[in-house]
């Protein structure tokens, strides 16, 4: 499938694990449960390693082990609750975290240049149309009132 | 006042732009209703009983001739003839069409106007005194500040999706004029003992269904570290807000359910973490200031004896003068009130002639501005005591001179079930009646400094728990139903309103509100205000002559 990733449309290979499914080769994500549970087993895995936490997750639990996960998905139960707006902004503003933040399920469009300015680089579309769309609002402002991540 | 450069200006013309395509693909079917319903309150509009509502920010209160202008054009063209005031200073237009919002809000944006955040889960427009910058009792001009909260707040990307509204309100006085206790963070300037000026920071005060009186998180912060704290407060709450039940979603229920130790506790941390990279710098600070110099006073202006030769030979004028002007920082200058309040108009309500009249007289009078009160009123804020009887007369010949302010008929009142969608109970139908009933200025004078606030429905918009007698619309299988309460005040001495007894019938609401105010005139000690007794001798005289033989429903 394609997401937004810096502001390109490109293909995408991860493969998303759920918690009661084995692992799989190649490139994973897995809840942040899951990578609690099975970080020594993560930890060997041969493939990059992704991590999904919700809005009721708290990132400083994986504050310790950035250094191994590549990419972290936010994902949007609900696009109201705005909690992953401050994850990805501790993410890169308090834990200095450098791979893929890609937001995924259910925020919208328009919140895509907020998003961008905390720090999320990585868009997954709730719809393929969306794609463009995507891109577009990426640009809604051109001037910003205060600082944040960008 | 602050004047837009071409940032402030992008900014709102994008905003608009961004808006209207939204609600184009809106009318499309391409945004789901309920997405749509979240972008739609960030840009202040509702969809109402009869119609959308456009709520309107009026930063701090403050407003130019050209906007108000603009603000008739507005109700001329695209409503009927008529705007609202409330009781945060904004201005709300009841009867404008969905599709043609993005259009008002591209005229807002064509004189420095917006609607961004005045309504949806996200930081709301900052309010202050209305006296601010020409009161005597001010340690420091609280606009400056506002206005930098103004800009931090406005399109925040990181808390525009809090667990419920946030609201900030900036006092620069002794006297709190601006109810800072009752709002999520209040912000006072003060000095501490080396005699430099700063903030004392309160947090979780709130109205609405439980109203709690803000605590002082900080009692001394530095200024250059405004911005530092408020992100701190801010990045708790958004993690930790209660986003289960929205009635426990407010920063007050946070606050209470985890005790201010705690709270402060990870907003200390957290604002130790940030505090050096968001530093306010004294040049930002200054660059502000230099937008609220003062206006060219007229030295000499207390020269003038006109001012009180019309005062004696004037006694309708010299009643005005006392009740509707405050005093000024400025020798010769009075702050004059424009009362909304008159007895055959709903409160808070301007219709398009009186607002283009008023842009004139405030370019003749005060320097081209106005303000607006969270009491529902106006203010020009700089009038030469020699242009007081000239500026009167024309006030009174545009029903905006009723001499009440701060009396029992300058009520504050919501748009209840004539408006909005969330109503139980009536509530300008019943601020008519209870000023019919009170037609005699004399009376009303005698009574002196009374507060009645009045919602219609536990939302509390009209601030009702803290009005010296407070109203609120309840429903009763399907009937209005109305609480009292006595006692509650938003000034330096906060407190929430004492419920009197049950709720009493609508036909009931006068009468009771009389009979209280019998009481207090033949029980009162020489000057004793209202609250002031209502403080020495609790509800009880109040609440036997109210039930007296009455018929009510039964809680
Ligand atoms: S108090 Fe209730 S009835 Fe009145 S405006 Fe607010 S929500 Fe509407």
């Amino acid at each position: 499938m394609q997401i937004i990733k810096d502001k390109q449309i490109t293909d995408d290979a991860w493969l998303t694990i759920t918690d009661d499914a084995e692992l799989k080769a190649g490139d994973i994500s897995v809840s942040l449960a899951r990578w609690k549970k099975d970080k020594q087993l993560l930890l060997g895995h041969n493939g990059k390693i992704g991590v999904r936490i919700g809005p009721a997750d708290s990132v400083e639990d994986i504050a310790a082990d950035l250094d191994h996960i590549q990419l972290i998905e936010l994902d949007f139960p609900d696009f109201a609750d705005g909690r992953s707006f401050s994850h990805a902004w501790l993410l890169r503003g308090r834990y200095h975290y450098r791979g893929e933040i890609r937001a995924t399920g259910h925020y919208m469009p328009d919140q895509v240049f907020y998003l961008s300015r905390v720090g999320v680089n990585a868009f997954k579309p709730e719809k393929d149309e969306h794609l463009p769309v995507i891109i577009n609002h990426l640009n809604d402002f051109t001037v910003t009132y205060q600082p944040s991540i960008n | 006042m602050y004047q837009y450069n071409d940032t402030d200006q992008t900014l709102v013309n994008e905003r608009a732009a961004q808006f209207k395509r939204q609600t184009e693909q809106f009318l499309k079917g391409e945004i789901s209703e309920d997405q749509f319903r979240a972008l739609r309150l960030r840009n202040g509009l509702y969809i109402q009983t009869h119609a959308p509502m456009l709520r309107i920010a009026v930063p701090y209160g403050l407003l130019n001739s050209k906007q108000i202008r603009k603000l008739a054009y507005i109700a001329r063209q695209y409503d009927k003839n008529y705007c609202h005031f409330t009781t945060r200073q904004n201005v709300q237009f009841n009867w404008p069409k969905l599709e043609e919002v993005p259009d008002i809000l591209a005229e807002l944006a064509s004189v420095q106007m917006h609607a961004i955040q005045t309504s949806g889960n996200c930081m709301r427009n900052t309010t202050s005194d209305h006296l601010a910058g020409v009161c005597i009792d001010e340690i420091e001009d609280p606009r400056p500040y506002c206005e930098i909260i103004r800009q931090w707040t406005t399109l925040h990307p990181e808390f525009d999706y809090l667990p419920r509204k946030f609201k900030i309100a900036v006092s620069g006085a002794l006297h709190d004029r601006a109810a800072t206790q009752f709002h999520d963070i209040g912000v006072h300037l003060v000095k501490n003992d080396a005699g430099e000026t700063g903030f004392r920071i309160l947090v979780g005060g709130g109205l609405g269904r439980t109203p709690i009186i803000g605590q002082v998180i900080k009692p001394y912060l530095e200024k250059k570290h405004l911005l530092s704290y408020l992100e701190a407060i801010l990045r708790i709450y958004n993690l930790f807000g209660r986003r289960d039940n929205k009635y426990k979603a407010r920063i007050k229920i946070l606050v209470k359910e985890s005790g201010l130790e705690k709270f402060s506790e990870l907003v200390e941390r957290e604002w130790h973490l940030i505090r050096d990279n968001l530093e306010l710098s004294a040049d930002r600070i200054d660059a502000m200031k230099a937008q609220f110099t003062p206006p060219a006073y007229e030295p000499d202006a207390d020269r003038d004896t006109g001012f009180t030769t019309h005062q004696l030979e004037n006694p309708a004028f010299a009643t005005w003068v006392k009740y509707n002007t405050a005093a000024h920082k400025i020798a010769g200058y009075r702050a004059a009130f424009l009362s909304l309040k008159a007895p055959d108009s709903p409160p808070g309500d301007m219709t398009d002639t009186q607002l283009d009249a008023v842009a004139d007289l405030a370019d003749q009078y005060s320097f081209g501005e106005i303000r607006s009160t969270h009491r529902q009123n106006l203010i020009f804020a700089d009038v030469k005591q020699a242009d007081l009887f000239a500026l009167w007369q024309q006030l009174d010949a545009l029903k905006l001179a009723t001499p009440n302010i701060g009396t029992v008929t300058d009520m504050i009142c919501c748009p209840g079930l004539d408006f909005c969608s969330l109503a139980n109970a009536g509530s300008i139908g019943v601020a008519k009646e209870i000023n019919e009933a009170l037609d005699d200025m004399d009376y009303i004078h005698d009574i002196g400094d009374l507060k009645i606030n009045m919602s219609g429905c536990m939302n509390g918009c009209a601030h009702q728990s803290v009005g010296h007698i407070g109203i609120l619309g309840v429903d009763k299988k399907g009937t209005e139903w109305y609480q009292l309460t006595l006692g509650g005040s938003s000034e330096n001495q906060a407190a929430i309103g004492e419920r009197l007894g049950p709720a009493v019938a609508k036909d009931q609401v006068t009468n009771a509100i009389t009979t209280i105010l019998d009481v207090y005139v033949k029980q009162r000690l020489a000057d004793e205000s209202f609250l002031d007794m209502v403080n020495r001798v609790g509800i009880m005289p109040f609440k036997q002559q109210v039930y007296k033989g009455q018929v009510y429903a039964d809680n």
